[in-house]
């Protein structure tokens, strides 16, 4: 539409637009990179330019496992989950979207249910049970409710790309004798890696993020995550609050995401509004 | 062979019954249990980590069951439903939920809306534009919450000092203003995204159509735009709703809920790690349950938002 007709005037006021979402996106995310890079006397500043620059907050928190011990946690336990998630979402992902059996409704139902399931629901029961069977404050007590969060997310993304995929090839698979399953492993699997890849990503930002689950199923570093990490955090002393070392850890957590963000963007376009809308 | 007439629930019904009465052949029988098995595993996850957890949670409700005094769990009927409903923490929470629910999910809609217009039609930037939407969208959320607290912390934070050293975050309802800021900045992008995916589908024809009839850009977007995008609108304001509903992470680092501050989840929270107390926590669980229930049900029954992927295999 706008390329019916684009007047100097018009185009200025699309770039006006263009460039009040990307400073409104970003303001928040630079102000913590600032905070960060802040020394301690420099934080009791407001100013949104660091007076005096310093790596300090970032060499403490790197030096400490208080901070390194839950950033492999939350990498450990986010690629465990996430692959655990994607491999099971995407059997029944292929099962919704190419293959005839009673019940599909049912698990689609059941993937929308749990998709909107208020997480807090099942913090008290979980927080019981898991005590019960010896999960709590270990990786499987977070990766179990991870993969389960993550699938709705998953099941919802990836049949939308797998109606995509050109099944013909499946059909002369099968002509050429394989069975239904050899199809899928051989022929429709790395047809639908694109599709995947980018429920991978999804679902891991997913556990990246996760909050709750994380301060109510851990109590020591053997298990917590970086984001819940953050609330533990303490000063140098019982009086100082911990601001640069926090906001360094923030900008650690958030580095990831943005690499996500920058390299993978259609993808991560594409797969939100895939599964959410078309679905 | 299309996926079209191929995956109707509804059609395969019947085709199954036919099927059936012609005795199913090897290969629908074979398929049939191979849907089953890839099914099965992602089916007994899902159940596990909510179905039955949702059920103890009930059974546990009727429970008095303290952690601290593990010799005094005894069963009481609804008495802990009772001590809820009639505390005045729970309607309090509740309201705050429901005010933050109610302007943040407007506000995102809006914005939303303006974003998804400016992503789909913008020609030039499209890829920073989309890139740096997602960043809000993607942040882990308790990062964002604390850049957010520091930014009105007076003496520190660059918002506070702009507006006379205030101190938003001391006093319940401009704290919760607060929130409902961060809240807003997190999900627009989301909420723009879904817009956008159903800005797509509104033919480009109908525009052209309008506007040769002489239609202004307004009575296009609200004619046209609006009415073809009313079920992705919904969809996206259900999903919206609902999540904001369960908000956690930003109360819990902006305000620990307190002045008044505390959501629904943030009271379920403190009543399990504070009061130790599992009976009135999986009471207020299952509260919350209840009221996720009913939103769902009000946008899918009263509004007629089709329930995404109910129609996932009519296409």
């Amino acid at each position: 539409m706008a390329a019916v007709s684009t007047t100097s005037r018009q185009k200025f006021g699309w770039w006006t637009a263009n460039l009040v979402v990307i400073a409104l996106a970003l303001i928040p995310v630079l102000w913590l990179a600032s905070l960060s890079f802040k020394t301690p006397t420099a934080v009791l500043n407001p100013s949104f330019i660091p007076a005096q620059w310093t790596w300090g907050n970032y060499t403490q928190i790197l030096s400490t496992t208080q901070f390194i011990r839950p950033l492999i946690n939350s990498i450990g336990i986010g690629l465990i989950a996430t692959f655990i998630a994607v491999v099971l979402a995407s059997m029944a992902a292929y099962a919704v979207a190419r293959l005839r059996f009673p019940g599909k409704s049912v698990l689609i139902g059941m993937a929308l249910l749990i998709a909107m399931f208020p997480a807090i629901s099942l913090v008290t029961p979980m927080f019981s049970i898991e005590r019960a069977l010896g999960l709590f404050n270990t990786w499987p007590g977070l990766i179990i409710p991870y993969v389960a969060f993550g699938l709705p997310l998953g099941i919802y993304t990836l049949s939308a790309f797998f109606r995509e995929i050109p099944w013909e090839l499946e059909k002369a698979a099968k002509v050429d004798g394989a069975t239904p399953f050899q199809a899928f492993v051989r022929v429709i699997a790395p047809l639908a890696a694109p599709g995947m890849v980018t429920t991978a990503i999804l679902v891991f930002l997913f556990c990246w993020n996760e909050f709750l689950f994380a301060i109510s199923f851990t109590s020591t570093l053997t298990s917590r995550t970086a984001p819940a990490s953050l609330a533990y955090f303490s000063g140098s002393s019982q009086f100082t609050v911990p601001t640069g070392p926090i906001a360094a850890a923030a900008v650690v957590i958030t580095i990831p995401i943005i690499i996500f963000v920058v390299f993978f963007q259609r993808r991560i376009v594409a797969g939100l509004t895939s599964g959410a809308v078309k679905g | 062979m299309s996926t079209t007439t191929e995956a109707l629930p509804g059609g395969a019904t019947e085709q199954a019954v036919r099927g059936h009465k012609r005795q199913l052949s090897e290969g629908a029988r074979a398929e049939r249990r191979l849907g089953w098995m890839l099914c099965a595993p992602a089916v007994i996850v899902m159940l596990a980590v909510t179905a039955y957890p949702v059920g103890y949670a009930v059974y546990l409700s009727l429970e008095r069951y303290n952690l601290e005094l593990p010799q005094a769990i005894k069963f009481v009927g609804l008495s802990n439903y009772g001590a809820v409903l009639s505390s005045s923490y729970w309607w309090e929470a509740l309201w705050v939920t429901v005010l933050i629910t109610v302007i943040s999910v407007a506000f995102t809609l809006v914005l939303g809306m303006l974003l998804a217009l400016l992503m789909h039609r913008t020609l030039f930037g499209r890829g920073t534009v989309r890139t740096s939407a997602l960043i809000p969208y993607g942040i882990v959320t308790v990062a964002a919450a604390y850049g957010w607290q520091y930014a009105w912390t007076p003496g520190q934070g660059y918002l506070s000092a702009a507006f006379n050293n205030s101190a938003p975050l001391t006093a319940q309802f401009q704290a919760i203003g607060v929130i409902i800021l961060a809240e807003i900045w997190k999900t627009t992008p989301f909420m723009g995204l879904l817009l956008l995916a159903g800005l797509s589908l509104v033919p480009e024809d109908l525009q052209k159509a309008a506007m040769v009839d002489g239609a202004t850009g307004w009575q296009r977007f609200t004619r046209i735009t609006l009415p073809l995008m009313k079920p992705a609108i919904l969809v996206a304001l259900l999903f919206r709703t609902l999540d904001s509903f369960r908000i956690f992470d930003n109360i819990y680092i902006l305000t620990g809920g307190n002045n008044g501050t505390g959501s629904v989840s943030i009271l379920g929270y403190d009543n399990l790690f504070n009061a130790l107390n599992l009976g009135i926590g999986s009471a207020i669980s299952i509260l919350i349950f209840i009221c996720v229930a009913i939103i769902a049900v009000v946008f899918i029954r009263g509004f007629g938002t089709a329930a995404p992927g109910t129609d996932i295999g009519k296409r």
